[in-house]
């Protein structure tokens, strides 16, 4: 792994924003800003599905887990070292 | 002629063990409610409502997840013959002050007795209640549990068929203030002639992962198949969008038969569930998927099915409705005992001259969704800006009368008179008929649909208003449609005198947050534009579809 949250970050902006001037701040939230809408949670979920190699379960995509970088971060992280 | 508590009781004396309906949660294996289990349920509600002093034909709201306590509270309304009116539950993102703006001003209209929430949100229905009818806050985790149901008061039993059953309320701050007031006959009406629209018999099943506060989830998707002895399999719209392939794995399981869809969800499945989420699903057994409730395209179905088919979808199965809470639910319906018809129209006649003359496939085409004939109670006629039919091929407002229109725009004379002409309901929706089939091409009013919700320009207006830096007054909301999704993307235009790129991306920001945190939907794209920029009307109103036309124009999508 690189650096995941840039990776993840430049993924959002570009991908499912479509604002690439946008920064995203590491804490900042995600679902519970409205950042993100439940249609595109999939899509961040599929992409680090694909990415990083983790399986994601439906149930983790909501605040607690999923709703900054750096949670996101640790997730993946927490995946990974499980397997 | 039976009340819906009349039917339940029915159904359980007929056949208590049977199960009424599946519940599927993610992280939870599938609950079954058998009729008995329902019943007392239900009856548990009924009892709590009446110990605590609300009397029948009171208005109850209920604030309750997707789940069993929503549907034990909705049914024991029923049966204690209290008014229900399910609100949708407060969302990750939406903002609890806002949340709880719209309650209030929701209490205020509809002058509601009680409330049912859960114990965690009863802090902030409190203060919305302040000032209002409301009596009672009802705590579904305390409600007592009640296994004997016979000194159950069902009230609803001795009331009278025309008397309310329940109120639908759509989405959107203009939106709530209309309580769609339904009777037990309109409903009843509504159901038996739906039922034949649609040849449902005893062996069909009906999945859905509708939420319960719109007309769909709850006609199609709850009270039909309970009330008609379907079995029900109920998925929350939360767990669905999260997993689509939920779907298509619970109609395999349970061999679904029928299922309800708005536009967008045709792409959504396409586009978002992996082949590793479709291992082992067989969608044989469904002989309709229906779409309703947002503009139908057949370019979604065609993506659909091309997905699906390999996975047992029959191209017969691929089935339109046209439908509206006023009606109960179906005003029509297509793809039953024959395809859906596709009419291709001339584009520019239909843009320009508002006509839908048959055309040759090709670039000039424009191919239109038939959304089928009229179900057997209900009539429709198109007609021009003074009443008048207008000829067949020709657009004009889709006007219906019906024995399952709504009784009234609940505690709203005002907007139930306006709503009918000589007896005919005015729906604002355009269209033309061809071949005694109905077609819809747009709406008189501007109003945005996504995802199936219906939202109102100006709540999205008023929400960036109120934010410094836009010049006041001078904001425009439009929906575009988005081939990809299926649906309508939302664009917000706001004039400003900020003159700096960075100061006009953060107000830009601001908006963007403002809006997604105080409405129901997700903004697409904010533009800010410098004074000047937006058109206006010659009575000096911001003209939303000119603006549209010239954002189009300057940004082609």
């Amino acid at each position: 792994m690189d650096d995941p949250i840039n990776e993840i970050s430049f993924y959002i902006v570009n991908d499912i924003l479509k604002s690439p001037h946008k920064i995203l701040k590491p804490d900042e939230p995600l679902i519970s800003s409205g950042i993100l809408d439940s249609f595109h949670l999939v899509d961040l979920a599929l992409y680090i599905e694909d990415r990083f190699g983790v399986k994601i379960e439906d149930t983790e995509l909501n605040r607690q887990t999923f709703d900054n970088l750096n949670q996101l971060y640790h997730l993946i992280q927490s995946k990974t070292k499980d397997q | 002629m039976n009340s819906l508590a009349k039917i339940l009781l029915d159904t359980n004396e007929k056949y208590p063990l049977k199960p009424a309906l599946v519940l599927q949660s993610a992280g939870h294996s599938d609950a079954t409610l058998t009729n008995r289990e329902l019943i007392q349920g239900a009856s548990a509600y009924a009892r709590a409502l009446q110990e605590n002093g609300i009397k029948p034909d009171e208005v109850v709201i209920i604030v309750l997840q997707h789940g069993q306590d929503l549907i034990f509270a909705f049914w024991g309304c029923i049966l204690y013959g209290a008014i229900p009116s399910i609100m949708p539950f407060l969302t990750e993102k939406l903002s609890p002050d806002h949340y709880r703006q719209s309650l209030q001003s929701l209490f205020e209209v509809i002058q509601p007795a009680a409330v049912i929430t859960y114990s965690d949100f009863e802090s902030e229905i409190h203060e919305a209640i302040e000032n209002t009818t409301v009596r009672l806050i009802l705590i579904a985790e305390q409600i007592p549990v009640v296994t004997d149901i016979n000194n159950t008061n069902c009230f609803s039993l001795q009331r009278d068929e025309n008397s309310i059953a329940l109120l639908q309320h759509s989405s959107g701050t203009t939106g709530l203030q209309k309580g769609v007031a339904l009777s037990h006959r309109a409903i009843m009406n509504q159901l038996n002639s739906y039922k034949n629209a649609i040849q449902l018999n005893q062996n069909d099943v009906i999945v859905s992962w509708l939420p319960l506060y719109h007309d769909m989830g709850l006609i199609a998707g709850f009270l039909m198949p309970i009330l008609m002895e379907n079995l029900l399999v109920m998925m929350s719209p939360f767990d669905w969008v999260k997993s689509p392939g939920k779907l298509f794995q619970a109609i395999t399981k349970y061999q679904g038969t029928l299922v309800w869809l708005p536009n967008f969800a045709y792409n959504f499945c396409t586009q978002k569930i992996r082949d590793k989420d479709l291992t082992g699903v067989n969608l044989s057994s469904l002989r309709a998927v229906i779409n309703c409730s947002e503009p139908m395209r057949n370019q979604s179905h065609e993506m659909f099915l091309q997905r699906f088919h390999p996975y047992g979808l029959r191209a017969e199965a691929l089935s339109t409705c046209y439908a509206m809470a006023e009606n109960v639910f179906a005003v029509s319906q297509g793809g039953i005992d024959q395809p859906v018809s596709l009419d291709w129209v001339n584009r520019l006649a239909l843009i320009n001259q508002q006509k839908a003359y048959p055309n040759e496939i090709n670039e000039n085409a424009i191919c239109m969704v038939s959304a089928g004939k009229p179900i057997e109670n209900t009539q429709v006629k198109v007609i021009d800006a003074h009443g008048a039919l207008v000829p067949e091929r020709e657009i004009g407002e889709i006007a219906i009368q019906s024995d399952c229109m709504l009784n009234e725009y609940y505690k709203r004379p005002d907007l139930t008179t306006l709503a009918f002409r000589d007896g005919w309901y005015l729906t604002g929706d355009l269209g033309y008929i061809a071949r005694g089939e109905l077609y819809i091409t747009g709406r008189k009013k501007d109003l945005i649909i996504v995802g199936g919700k219906n939202i109102y320009p100006q709540d999205l207006e008023q929400i960036a208003n109120n934010i410094e830096g836009v010049y006041p007054g001078r904001v425009v909301a439009f929906g575009i449609f988005n081939e990809k999704l299926g649906t309508e993307d939302v664009i917000l235009i706001s004039e400003s005198e900020l003159t700096e790129n960075t100061l006009r991306d953060n107000l830009a920001e601001e908006i963007r947050a403002a809006i997604n945190q105080s409405s129901d939907i997700t903004v697409r794209r904010v533009l800010i534009v410098p004074r000047g920029w937006l058109l206006k009307t010659s009575s000096g109103k911001i003209a939303r579809s000119a603006n549209r036309e010239k954002y189009l124009q300057e940004f082609p999508v």
